[in-house]
């Protein structure tokens, strides 16, 4: 039973106006709003924040982030929690990049390397995801600690196989895929795709412009394709089921477990995605301990979009909005000369108030 | 599966002390597996090394029981580590005796140790925040602050009578000579410094009396009490006349002052202020409540199961420093016991039912 | 009741819990259209009996026939296959969801998307449920609205509209009525009739005896896991149910203090 001053709210909304119920709308969607105070309020603070370089370095650096992200939002919404993802990135960034090392000092192409590291990297991550479920569904341990035990793994094995120092000499056609992006544009040359121009001289490679990096690409299709999976399909129903009403799930015959299984595997193939697109945009692969905020970040944002910690609700969408939220204000705060701790206080202040304001707006009803 | 009265007895009282017996397994294993195990020396580095946890398990009992989580500990920890280190640096330059600094210092700390808490207590309990979202972003917070506060370089210019008490131990043995109290004995030979006994570091042995005194309110105070019932079912509490509210912002703030303490230990121990004191040590607290027999649910645990988490923790880890092996085996062995620990709470009532 | 073959027969059921025995041998029939109470005191059995039935546990002992042929009742799937269906006392209804979700709860209507990929075809379950909802009488304002936002009267409506368009032939409710305000009762009491018209079997488990002998047609009451009674309604009142239920001898005692 939500408490009394909600309670009220939604008596009160049966009778509201038009006017009102926008303002509700308006109340339950304040991150967009937020997102578009935000980029105003940057836009003077900081220099040069509306330009296409910062949209690329806010896109960049969310990359990781919007991956985790993805994978947490399902794991949240059966009312669970993955806190194991950021090592397990780290983890797979490790695993993957030591494959294509290896391979490649023993004379490998670069092109039996590469593919080789990252499906190996790939495969493998669905392995924690795969323990993490048989441990919450199978064997009930709360998700919390199910997934904290298997931080606590990753962790370990990570730092067993990279020893605390990043993985280097990789192939270095690694930098190339990694940092490629899908069109080049010289002014002067048109276009090229897929490489640069073939006959690019030192001084142009300044003007050079690359237009929708691979990356951005990878994991904007990833995203479009698994809302569509929450959203559409008969799977992703369930996922919500079983977030509201596991034993109703259950009871209806849905076959909860193998859900529940496959919600931690997606979480952990996004980490080790995250890893092996961390390899090969950098290079190298590394596991540090700093890992570690990052999935705290992730399920921050999952939160701020609109999701709650006891399941049942959720998005893709709103999840990339409160990612998009926290790199913005991280870019914006990085531009705007403010010491950059600031935004640790920034970010707790916004989930706490995220989930403030989300008890005080109510459902929309339908008539 | 069919057992005796008797059987069943026995069965049940293995269940609930198992976390006890596996600490004394590690203990043998340890002590069969390289040398010097039962030492007083190490016996005392083991304590020590387990002082953060267990200072910042204290308060996670609590909450934990209380069916809430309190992820800001670590940062909170290291926000008063600076802090402290801040009040000592500052009343010294004002002129003040290392002692009044000192002492003032730590008072302040304390206090002012609270106020996290409080916070994080008024979310929760008036404001229906989920405790993983308010103490998170109270983690964020802290963090934030204190790196602010210190300018993200460690504080140092300490006064030395911190890390002699920091580092200090309640009590010298010198054969021979006889005991002394505080500090050792002047004028030692080297082969005297060889034989000679500390006991009791003062930093464990003031964790372990505050920690022992909640201890006390957690088991035996009308507080306590209405902890365990808030854990329980927070509805029937509030309907019994509990107040719910006030207590579970007391819960947070006890959270907090054991993170602020802890803090002001570290300070003691390592003569500097870190904002970053804290960060290693975040989730192991819960993982030390945990694996000592509290549920994430709420309603169950004790401090005793707690400490003994702790060590299960300190042993390992020394365990692994003093034979040389590498630490990141150490995370995947605390993630096994971990999960094995919950299995197990699970698990046991089923077995134990079977042998009816 | 004439010549007529049971739909539901339980014979012997034997159900332990460890060293309790939840269930000791019984044994009831229910016809096809027939509204059945099922009665009893606190820890008699019903929940047990019922979950049996529905899939939720296995009998020790004894055998169940459904439609006059042996069925072995594994779990809840293969119940709800054979046409039995469960109300529980909770509902089991996602709160998260909204009315035509759960109505096709676990059994989603799906449609090709592009031809090729699976995907919820959402129309199709608004119309059935629409559907459903008419045929049963029963108001609700839209159905996109999430069972959180509902009434409990409207709750349950919703919970019997799934069981119904399942095409139950066997329903089963536990304590239908019981956090229900008068209105929505009588509401409730009277979908079971049209029900029962319908040809739907019906076994109800519920404290509030006013209510049960206003519905149902025969009553089975169990005491400690045994069956001690069945009656036609019409040929019992109350009292004897009740000196059924606890044992005739307190019955005796409390009107002998009166």
């Amino acid at each position: 039973m939500p408490p009394l001053f909600i309670r009220l709210r939604i008596m009160a909304y049966s009778h509201f106006g038009y006017g009102q119920r926008f303002a509700v709308q308006l109340g339950r969607n304040w991150v967009v709003l937020f997102l578009v105070i935000l980029v105003v309020l940057f836009s003077f603070t900081g220099r040069g924040f509306f330009s296409p370089k910062t949209l690329n370095n806010i896109l960049l650096t969310s990359s990781p982030a919007l991956l985790l992200a993805a994978g947490e939002t399902f794991v949240i919404i059966t009312g669970g929690i993955d806190l194991s993802v950021g090592f397990v990135r780290g983890l797979i960034s490790v695993i993957s990049a030591i494959i294509m090392r290896d391979l490649y000092a023993r004379g490998y192409s670069p092109s039996f390397c590469i593919p080789l590291g990252i499906v190996v990297g790939l495969a493998l991550g669905l392995l924690p995801g795969l323990i993490n479920g048989i441990l919450v569904a199978r064997f009930r341990v709360p998700p919390f600690i199910a997934t904290l035990g298997m931080y606590g793994v990753a962790n370990g094995f990570a730092l067993r196989f990279s020893k605390g120092f990043p993985i280097t000499f990789l192939p270095p056609e690694v930098g190339q895929i990694g940092n490629g992006f899908f069109a080049y544009f010289l002014p002067g040359r048109g276009l090229s795709f897929f490489a640069r121009h073939a006959d690019i001289v030192e001084g142009e490679m300044r003007n050079l412009i690359g237009i929708v990096p691979y990356a951005i690409v990878v994991v904007a299709v990833l995203l479009l394709i698994f809302a569509f999976i929450l959203s559409r399909t008969q799977f992703g129903q369930h996922v919500y089921a079983i977030g509201g009403n596991i034993d109703a799930a259950r009871r209806a015959g849905i076959p909860v477990e193998r859900d529940l299984i496959r919600v931690y595997m997606i979480s952990s193939f996004f980490a080790a995605l995250s890893g092996v697109m961390y390899t090969l945009i950098f290079s190298i692969g590394t596991h540090t301990q700093f890992s570690a905020s990052l999935e705290l970040f992730a399920i921050a944002a999952v939160v701020i979009g609109g999701a709650s910690l006891m399941g049942g609700k959720g998005s893709i969408g709103g999840t990339t909005l409160g990612v998009l939220v926290l790199a913005l204000l991280e870019i914006g705060f990085l531009m705007s000369g403010i010491l950059p701790f600031y935004r640790y206080i920034a970010v707790g202040t916004i989930l706490i108030f995220a989930v403030v304001i989300d008890q005080t707006f109510p459902e929309i009803i339908y008539e | 599966m069919v057992l005796s009265e008797k059987g069943r007895e026995r069965l049940y009282l293995l269940g609930k002390s198992w976390i006890f017996l596996f600490l004394l397994g590690e203990a043998v294993i340890f002590s069969f597996i390289g040398t010097g195990f039962f030492s007083a020396k190490n016996f005392q580095n083991i304590l020590v090394a387990s002082t953060t946890i267990l200072l910042l398990a204290a308060g996670e009992t609590f909450v934990i029981i209380t069916g809430g989580i309190d992820l800001s500990v670590g940062f909170v920890m290291g926000l008063f580590c600076v802090i402290s280190a801040k009040i000592i640096v500052s009343l010294q330059a004002l002129g003040f005796s290392p002692v009044v600094s000192l002492v003032v210092s730590i008072a302040g700390t304390l206090l002012l140790g609270l106020l996290p808490g409080l916070l994080n207590g008024v979310l929760v309990a008036k404001l229906r925040v989920p405790p993983f979202i308010a103490t998170f972003g109270m983690y964020g917070i802290a963090y934030g602050l204190s790196e602010i506060l210190c300018n993200n370089v460690p504080i140092a210019g300490l006064p030395s009578l911190v890390g002699f008490i920091g580092n200090g131990y309640l009590l010298y043995y010198l054969p021979g000579r006889g005991f002394t109290w505080f500090a050792p004995p002047e004028g030692l030979g080297r082969g005297e410094v060889r034989a000679l006994l500390a006991l009791f570091p003062n930093v464990f042995l003031f964790a372990i009396l505050v920690v022992l005194i909640f201890a006390f309110i957690l088991s035996r105070t009308q507080f306590g009490q209405h902890v365990y019932a808030i854990g329980g079912n927070i509805d029937a509490a509030r309907r019994a006349g509990i107040p719910v509210e006030r207590d579970l912002i007391r819960v947070y703030m006890i959270s907090s002052f054991f993170a602020a303490l802890s803090g002001v230990m570290y300070t003691l121990r390592f003569v500097t202020g870190r904002a970053d004191a804290g960060s290693a040590r975040m989730l192991d607290s819960v993982v030390a409540v945990v694996i000592g027999g509290a549920s994430l649910y709420g309603g169950t645990g004790n401090m005793i199961g707690s400490i003994i988490g702790t060590l299960v923790i300190g042993v390992l880890e020394t365990g692994m420093v003093n034979l040389g092996l590498p630490t990141y085996n150490k995370y995947v062995y605390v993630g096994v016991i971990l999960v094995l620990a919950v299995l197990i709470d699970q698990f046991f009532p089923e077995m134990v039912r079977k042998g009816e | 009741m004439n010549e007529r073959k049971p739909l539901l027969e339980v014979k012997n059921i034997v159900k332990r819990f460890g060293g309790l025995v939840a269930l000791n041998r019984v044994s009831m029939e229910v016809y096809p259209g027939e509204v059945v109470g099922l009665l009893g005191d606190n820890g008699a059995g019903k929940s047990t009996l019922i979950k049996i039935v529905s899939g939720v546990y296995r009998a020790d002992e004894g055998e169940i026939f459904f439609d006059g042929k042996e069925v072995k009742i594994t779990s809840p799937m293969e119940a709800l296959k054979l046409g039995i269906e469960t109300i529980y006392q909770d509902l089991a209804l996602a709160e998260n969801l909204n009315v035509y979700s759960n109505i096709f709860l676990g059994r989603e209507k799906l449609k090709k998307a592009l031809g090729l990929i699976p995907v919820l075809d959402h129309d199709y379950m608004l119309q059935e449920s629409h559907k459903v909802l008419n045929r049963l009488g029963i108001e609700i304002p839209s159905l996109k609205n999430k069972i959180k936002n509902l009434s409990g009267g409207q709750r349950q409506s919703v919970a019997i509209s799934r069981s119904i368009y399942w095409n139950a032939r066997l329903l089963i409710m536990d304590e239908p009525t019981a956090a229900l305000g008068v209105a929505e009762q009588r509401k409730v009491l009277n979908l079971v009739r049209t029900l029962s018209e319908q040809g739907v079997s019906i076994i109800i488990i519920s404290h509030q005896l006013y209510d049960v002998f206003q519905v149902a047609h025969r009553l089975v009451v169990l005491r400690r896991g045994e069956k001690v009674g069945e009656r036609l309604t019409r040929e019992t009142n109350p009292d004897e149910i009740v000196s059924l239920m606890v044992g005739a001898e307190l019955v005796q005692e409390a009107r002998g203090r009166e």
